[in-house]
């Protein structure tokens, strides 16, 4: 951990202020879309990206994953694989009765 | 009799082990709030209606408590880079302010939640305020369970910085890294329930 100088670690502040700003102007352009009448498909895709770069946000910059150690990497695609079966398992059962 | 790699990094991981710990840990919690994720849309996709989430919940109230997760993710890492410039009071003070804006979540989900129950809204009414009872809910537990954590670092367990600073700062990455994660449930938790 002792690996950042102060240098660094005033240039990661100043990368927090403005991840800070991204995430609040990208809750406000969430909430404005839902304002939209869309139809449920192009509002649930148009929702789920805007979280997915909020959450990419979160996880690179405050938690550093943008810059960790492999294991870690490793880790999180273990979990994400596990993630991915979790969510296509509803889905599997929405395809399944969509052919009966 | 100390403790291995509490500082020094585990040459096979190329970490401090608490660091392995808590990304571990996490990942059992992507799979907790990822299963009720999966149980929200078996739900969903298998009702016949479901109610569009801002006819029922408030929606300026949950977007004032996105501002005050966000706020309180970057109070929380700015604490951890305050330790690593040396500079104890901004820590407290940032950390401080965690826990304020912490709490000014449950504030509001206090207000949220009694608003429900007074329209008699209860998570037994119907799917969709069943799950939103239970993701909340758990999420919100998480927030308590920070809470307390951060308190410790804040006023008890700050003694360490005296007498162990580099485990104290690795101390507060972990603890900053799970509130992270806790305001990423809730980026997720938002649109799902409020918005869509």
């Amino acid at each position: 951990m002792s690996e950042y100088t102060p240098e660094e670690i005033h240039h990661h502040v100043k990368t927090y202020v403005m991840v800070f700003v991204a995430l609040a102007a990208l809750t406000i352009i969430t909430v404005s879309i839902s304002y939209l009448d869309l139809g449920v498909l192009p509002a649930v895709t148009l929702a789920l990206i805007v979280a997915s770069i909020k959450g990419s946000l979160v996880a690179c910059y405050f938690m550093h994953l943008i810059s960790e150690k492999v294991t870690i990497y490793w880790t999180l695609l273990v979990t994400l694989a596990f993630f991915l079966v979790l969510m296509f398992v509803p889905l599997s059962t929405m395809l399944v009765q969509a052919k009966v | 009799m100390d403790i291995p790699f509490t500082v020094k990094e585990r040459p096979d991981t190329g970490l401090y082990n608490g660091k392995l710990g808590i990304w571990l840990f996490l990942a059992s919690e992507v799979m907790l709030f990822g299963g009720l994720f999966s149980a929200y849309v078996f739900l969903r996709t298998g009702a016949e209606s479901w109610p569009v989430g801002s006819d029922i919940l408030n929606v300026p109230m949950a977007t004032l408590n996105t501002m005050f997760l966000i706020t309180s993710s970057v109070t929380m890492v700015m604490s951890w880079a305050s330790l690593k410039l040396n500079d104890f009071g901004k820590f407290k003070m940032y950390l401080g302010f965690t826990i304020l804006l912490a709490f000014g979540f449950l504030v509001v989900k206090y207000f949220e939640y009694t608003a429900k129950f007074e329209h008699h809204l209860y998570p037994s009414t119907n799917n969709f305020l069943g799950i939103y009872f239970t993701m909340t809910g758990l999420h919100v537990l998480h927030v308590v369970g920070g809470i307390i954590v951060i308190f410790y670092f804040l006023v008890p367990g700050n003694k360490m910085w005296q007498s162990d600073p580099d485990r104290f700062v690795n101390r507060i990455e972990i603890v900053g890294l799970y509130w992270h994660f806790v305001d990423l449930v809730w980026i997720f938790l938002f649109p799902v329930f409020y918005l869509l």
